[in-house]
């Protein structure tokens, strides 16, 4: 849906905006902000972040796959997926936004 | 990990910052990107992956108990897919040869 994409340049904007930080140190920082949530996620562990919501990492079994194009079997090793579980703060915020500029102006 | 053991690690690395900024830096990012999902718009964090908004339409529900048809109301919900090079750390930083679903993207 929508139009936008917002990228790290924007959210460097935003911290460069918020505290009084050279535009370089507010890109590290987000790089950083993200660094931590990576190597808590790698190590298996969960990350929280309130009122936005929660990563967790869930290992999948091994089974066998097939190509939907050859029917050809393959198999799936056991592996890591990461879920995102948003918050109801996220949620709630989201469709009290959209769902009321979708009333105005139906598609996308 | 939550939000305040991100904002005392992230103290730890930067001991030239107070944590009182270290934590608005914290909640701006995360707000920047639910304002940006309010908006409709998506966020692409690239190797680590991708915010969007996922539209679910109206439809007739039924309550499993009675049978009875309700009406649900279209609604939106916060999406996360995760991006390559996440998830070959999750994965020990090997490439397993899982999928092949998308040469393109986050």
């Amino acid at each position: 849906m929508a139009g936008n994409t917002v990228t790290r340049a924007q959210l460097s904007e935003a911290v460069y905006q918020e505290v009084g930080l050279s535009r370089n140190e507010s890109a590290d920082l987000v790089e950083s902000v993200l660094g931590h949530i990576v190597e808590s996620l790698s190590k298996g562990d969960s990350v929280k972040i309130s009122s936005f919501g929660s990563f967790h990492v869930r290992s999948k079994g091994g089974r066998i796959g097939r190509n939907p194009k050859t029917g050809e079997e393959v198999p799936i090793q056991p592996r890591k997926v990461l879920i995102f579980r948003a918050s109801h703060v996220l949620k709630e915020r989201i469709n009290a936004a959209l769902t009321s500029i979708r009333a105005v102006k139906p598609q996308s | 990990m939550i939000k305040s053991e991100l904002i005392a690690r992230l103290a730890e690395k930067n001991p030239h910052l107070y944590q009182r900024d270290i934590e608005r830096i914290v909640g701006c990012i995360f707000d920047e990107i639910t304002a940006a999902l309010a908006r409709g718009d998506r966020v692409e964090l690239r190797g680590f992956g991708a915010f969007s908004v996922k539209e679910r339409p109206a439809r007739t529900g039924r309550n499993p108990r009675t049978g009875d048809a309700v009406s649900v109301a279209q609604k939106f919900v916060p999406f996360f897919k995760t991006g390559k090079e996440l998830r070959e750390s999750l994965n020990g930083g090997a490439h397993p040869d899982d999928d092949h679903e998308d040469e393109h993207e986050a």
